[in-house]
């Protein structure tokens, strides 16, 4: 559908917040006493945050929880009963506040839990999410949405765009069925526009994300991968933190008869990860699994899934506690 | 398909296999009839076998499509879930998600010499082609197995071995490793590329399927090229660890392909292609 834009008053988002949680569960960014920004389900609109550069874990949990039950199951003694999981009791959900990068990477988690076979789990969260984004009206130096492609005010995966208007009002770009829904719903939130500026942050380019991809089909045997992962401490972080890693684990967990199988997130940085159970490991250094992080991003996933497996929200480099800078590397990389 | 990609078809086990101190085949059945009618896959995919309880594991299905009713697995005690199994009991119950995967192109070997090759535990991957050709003999033209292991007792399907090396219509040639032999030994001595360049199979009209540890593969590239086997006519099936089977968990992928979803069988020519991440 066409995008049309509509102005909403500072007093009115609360009103438009309170309206969506009467139906829906809202998960939304609270910054805490610590300055840490985590994404929660239900605060009030009081606690809401609008001035986060960005959260310290991604929103994905909303679409992909760090743990997922598969089915439950009851072992007898040679008979075993699988208990499926309802999905229908999945609730609708609002993601209030993703930035830009937050709310484009709901397309590259899509990519890989839609590729072929639908993952049940993923595409019922995400039939039932809806986003009301918001564009960054600041970023800081680990920013670098505009070399993949994205931009601080993005309209890709949003339902509805909140720019911050000069004023402190703000602007709301209707993007989606789901969006027009919400403003039909309630029209007296909703005012014409007045032609005030919006206030949108600049981040500058770091790399460009086609060159990164082209050299990487090139650069597998490189030496640029070990000295550029010597300090890599293959802790994980950045997987867990990135708002697109979708590499996952399968465990069970029993009680006596009954128990779950599960599904959580996992690491490609972790050795495990690849390890045979004879002893075997196609990845068995830190420097080749770094290597898988970066092509399986910028190279197998441009190819197979069509879409680039990074958005640039710069949480992996911010949160490194080596100090590993993503953009820096691929920046260098594309020069070697 | 079940309602869910990750809920397992309910199996039993119908009968077990020793094949060796610690390797089992397990045949299994559907619990759930309907389930075993819709069931069907072809030669070379793989499953998801799993205890509740203990997790899953990848294995290829050992038997042939052309025998109807039931799949067999054969897998060798070497991990939780694999430890797990083999303390199972016939009428015990084993999940089991699948086929995934693709196959191995039989179709387009029709009219061929089939040369198998195999060393230890990696026959099981490959008895499921190999009987899919043999219950579809007059297709194909002459058929060779080469199969060795460390000693004559981790020789796997012992009682199909016999069975095949009686066949007038399939050539068997065991081997085992310098040492691994009984006092009755009646096959070959020695590792499979040497026992292979011995043979020395005609290349003509002829593909090779290959499967076996990294190092025996290493050795027997060059004796099949000396041969006179060309890239595109060498098969292999891969294995990796995996989880899901269906390309999302994101760790099987040799490079930019997935053995989950682009394998697990694969040409030597694509091998060639791809990274030395398997």
């Amino acid at each position: 559908m066409e995008a049309t834009r509509k102005l909403i008053r500072r007093q009115s988002l609360e009103k438009l917040y309170n309206a969506l949680s009467e139906t829906r569960k809202i998960y939304a960014p609270v910054m805490a006493e610590d300055k840490q920004i985590t994404y929660c389900y239900n605060p009030s609109f009081a606690e809401v945050t609008f001035d986060h550069i960005r959260s310290t874990m991604s929103p994905k949990n909303v679409l992909f929880p760090k743990v997922e039950n598969l089915f439950y199951y009851t072992n007898e003694k040679t008979e075993s009963v699988i208990s499926v999981l309802d999905l229908n009791k999945i609730p609708e959900v609002v993601l209030w506040g993703a930035h830009p990068c937050d709310a484009a990477a709901i397309d590259v988690l899509r990519s890989i839990f839609c590729w072929e076979i639908k993952d049940e789990f993923f595409a019922k969260r995400l039939e039932k999410l809806v986003v009301i984004g918001l564009s960054c009206h600041q970023s800081d130096e680990y920013c670098f949405c505009t070399s993949t492609g994205l931009a601080p005010d993005s309209k890709n995966g949003s339902d509805i765009l909140l720019s911050r208007l000069q004023g402190g009002d703000y602007q709301a770009e209707i993007l989606t069925e789901k969006g027009q829904s919400i403003v039909d719903s309630l029209p007296d939130l909703f005012e014409p526009v007045t032609g005030e500026q919006v206030v949108i942050t600049e981040v500058k380019q770091k790399f460009d994300h086609r060159k990164v991809t082209e050299k990487l089909a090139t650069s597998f045997e490189h030496p640029f991968w070990v000295s550029n992962s010597l300090r890599c401490i293959g802790c994980g972080a950045c997987a867990y933190l990135c708002p697109t890693c979708a590499c996952f684990d399968i465990q069970d967990e029993t009680a006596g008869r009954k128990g779950r199988r599960y599904r959580s997130w996992d690491s490609c940085g972790f050795g495990l990860f690849t390890l045979h159970t004879s002893g075997h490991n196609p990845r068995s250094v830190q420097s080749q699994r770094w290597r898988q992080r970066i092509m399986h991003k910028f190279s197998y996933m441009p190819e197979r899934n069509e879409s680039l497996g990074c958005v640039g929200c710069g949480r992996c480099s911010s949160g490194c506690p080596v100090d590993m800078n993503i953009a820096e590397q691929l920046a260098a990389l594309q020069n070697i | 398909m079940s309602d869910s990609i990750y809920r397992p078809y309910l199996m039993e086990i119908e009968q077990i296999v020793e094949e060796t101190p610690d390797v089992r085949t397990f045949r299994l059945k559907f619990r759930n009839s309907e389930e075993g009618e819709q069931f069907t896959f072809k030669a070379g995919q793989f499953g998801e076998y799993s205890v509740l309880g203990e997790g899953e594991s990848t294995f290829c299905v050992a038997s042939s499509p052309t025998r109807k009713g039931y799949i067999e697995c054969t897998f060798r005690k070497a991990g939780r879930v694999t430890n797990a199994l083999a303390n199972l009991e016939i009428g015990d119950t084993v999940g089991f998600r699948g086929p995934y995967g693709n196959t191995f192109p039989i179709e387009q070997w029709e009219g061929k010499n089939l040369l198998y090759i195999a060393g230890g535990i990696a026959l099981p991957p490959m008895r499921c082609v190999i009987w899919n050709s043999l219950d579809l003999r007059e297709k194909f033209k002459d058929i060779t197995i080469v199969y060795g292991a460390r000693s004559v007792s981790d020789l796997v399907y012992k009682h199909e071995l016999k069975e095949w090396g009686e066949r007038a219509d399939v050539k068997l040639i065991t081997t085992v490793d310098p040492g691994g032999q009984t006092p009755d030994w009646k096959g070959e001595i020695g590792f499979v590329p040497m026992i292979l360049e011995k043979a020395a199979p005609s290349s003509v009209n002829t593909v090779a399927i290959l499967c076996g540890p990294p190092v025996m593969i290493k050795f027997t590239m060059p004796v099949l090229k000396k041969l006179g086997f060309q890239d595109k006519d060498i098969f292999t099936t891969l294995e990796n660890r995996m989880k899901c089977g269906f390309g999302k968990c994101g760790r099987c992928n040799v490079g930019k392909v997935f053995v989950c979803k682009d394998g697990p069988v694969f040409s030597y020519e694509q091998l060639l292609s791809l990274p030395g991440e398997y």
